[in-house]
């Protein structure tokens, strides 16, 4: 079964083997907002963890949107250009950003697992 | 110490916003509300069709009573406020002696006296350079404890009808005073979003009582700063500290029609050479519109390109919701303001083709007469 891990700046990554499907999670579409438009970064592009990787413009404001973990990205979410709202309506699913080939799986041991995220967005509010 | 560290104000309608769950922003030095459940794009579509309630309790309310107010507030802003007639409204400015925006204001007349709306941000400013100056030539009462709810959408006159029946017949720009209930009201014929509309003064102990009759009316939804910026923006209305400031005139920031034809001819006004003089020979720059093509929107400070020079930064930008697509406002120096100039802006590094439009992007829908 794929694991899942969470930032502290509320991405969350999903493992599928030595590929992660990296997105904003639910707290943080929430709290940005209406999303307006997605800027994602090209195929083939390498990213380092804890970079920025994309951007989110909501109604307000852009956001960065940071890499989890380091590697090459394999593939984006093209419906996202057309239909961001995608994000709000369906963020850890159908609102996913990017996928990226893991340099080191190493890095995950970094991110917390889905109760210690819990913990953290209950800290927050 | 930083303003966060400081306490923030609460307007009179406070529990009211937490009670419906509103996404609080510190803005003014007030906690308001940014955004209910809906969400600014819900907000947003639902003043441009129904009607929503805005608590703009934060902004600046003083009246100025005496023979001369008229004749010495008119000392410090550029508009005939001599020539008003009681019960009618003007847009203006208070200006510096260069030329440059202290901020914009909403003067009431009222006959004996004059109300004026001044932003939240700047109303200490405001308040301290209008008495400063013309502090000894009349009585100048500032409001500390009112509240001010702006009700705005094609619905808005047929709610607050309900509750105050000779509102429906005043026109755009035209200021009653109402009772409601126990309440003394006063209301203007005005907003800050392009749709007809009222702005409603009330003492602060009633702002909550009159929200609940305004909100039983099932047409009638909350909306937060968020909405209200992104209305004002369509509706090409300026925002204060964005788009005009200090250093910004009232001929760049196209703001010449807000300038009376008397003062035109006499000034008397501060900065009135450096106004006048541009009126007649053309500002080196001017407030214009852009409709980005694509999806990225503009915000604040983005370089405006003629596709190889920097002619212009965006003052406002973003999403607009009613218009469906990005649209900013930004100064670009004065041979590219003619509508239809293709321009780029550049969003982090990259540049992205729009054009330059007349506002508003969105017809305003304001009670007036028809020929």
């Amino acid at each position: 079964m794929a694991q899942v891990r969470y930032t502290q700046e509320h991405e969350w990554i999903r493992i599928d083997a030595d590929v992660g499907t990296v997105g904003i999670t639910d707290f943080a579409q929430q709290q940005l907002g209406d999303i307006v438009f997605v800027e994602l970064p090209t195929v083939g592009s390498q990213v380092r963890a804890g970079a920025e990787a994309a951007v989110v413009e909501s109604v307000k404001a852009a956001s960065e949107v940071y890499a989890p973990a380091s590697g090459e990205v394999v593939a984006v979410n093209e419906a996202l250009a057309e239909e961001p709202a995608k994000v709000n309506a369906d963020a850890t699913g159908g609102g996913w950003f990017f996928k990226i080939r893991l340099a080191d799986p190493g890095e995950l041991e970094a991110l917390m697992e889905p109760a210690a995220y819990k913990d953290y967005v209950a800290g927050l509010s | 110490m930083t303003d966060a560290a400081l306490p923030l104000n609460r307007t009179p309608l406070d529990a009211l916003h937490r009670k419906l769950g509103a996404r609080m922003v510190p803005f003014a030095g007030y906690d308001m509300p940014l955004q209910y459940g809906q969400g600014i794009i819900a907000e947003h579509i639902h003043t441009r069709t129904h009607a929503s309630l805005f608590d703009v309790s934060h902004m600046g309310q003083a009246i100025l009573r005496g023979d001369g107010a008229a004749e010495a507030l008119e000392s410090l802003v550029v508009a005939d406020l001599q020539g008003m007639l009681a019960g009618t409204v003007r847009y203006t400015l208070l200006t510096n002696e260069q030329g440059g925006i202290i901020d914009d204001l909403m003067v009431i007349h009222g006959g004996y006296y004059l109300v004026i709306v001044v932003n939240a941000a700047r109303k200490e400013a405001d308040f301290a350079h209008i008495v400063g100056r013309i502090g000894d030539r009349c009585d100048i009462e500032i409001w500390h404890d009112r509240a001010l709810l702006a009700l705005q959408g094609p619905e808005a006159s047929k709610v607050f009808s309900q509750l105050a029946p000779a509102s429906r017949h005043m026109l755009f720009m035209t200021a009653e005073n109402f009772k409601i209930g126990p309440m003394i009201c006063g209301a203007t014929r005005s907003g800050y979003t392009g749709e007809d509309g009222f702005e409603i003064t009330v003492p602060g102990e009633h702002a909550g009582a009159l929200a609940d009759l305004l909100l039983e009316d099932s047409r009638v939804s909350m909306a937060g700063l968020g909405a209200r910026d992104s209305l004002r923006l369509e509706a090409g209305l300026c925002l204060y500290g964005h788009d005009i400031d200090e250093t910004t005139t009232p001929v760049e920031a196209g703001l010449a029609w807000t300038i009376g034809k008397r003062r035109r001819e006499t000034g008397g006004f501060p900065g009135a050479d450096i106004i006048l003089r541009q009126l007649a020979e053309g500002p080196p720059r001017r407030r214009v519109g852009i409709r980005l093509e694509g999806k990225v929107p503009a915000r604040a400070g983005a370089e405006i390109t003629d596709k190889r020079w920097t002619i212009g930064t965006v003052t406002s930008g973003g999403y607009g919701p009613s218009v469906g697509g990005p649209i900013a406002m930004g100064y670009v120096d004065a041979d590219f303001t003619e509508p239809g100039t293709e321009v780029e802006v550049l969003v982090r590094g990259k540049p992205h083709p729009g054009r330059v439009v007349k506002m508003p992007f969105v017809a305003h829908r304001y009670a007036k007469l028809t020929p």
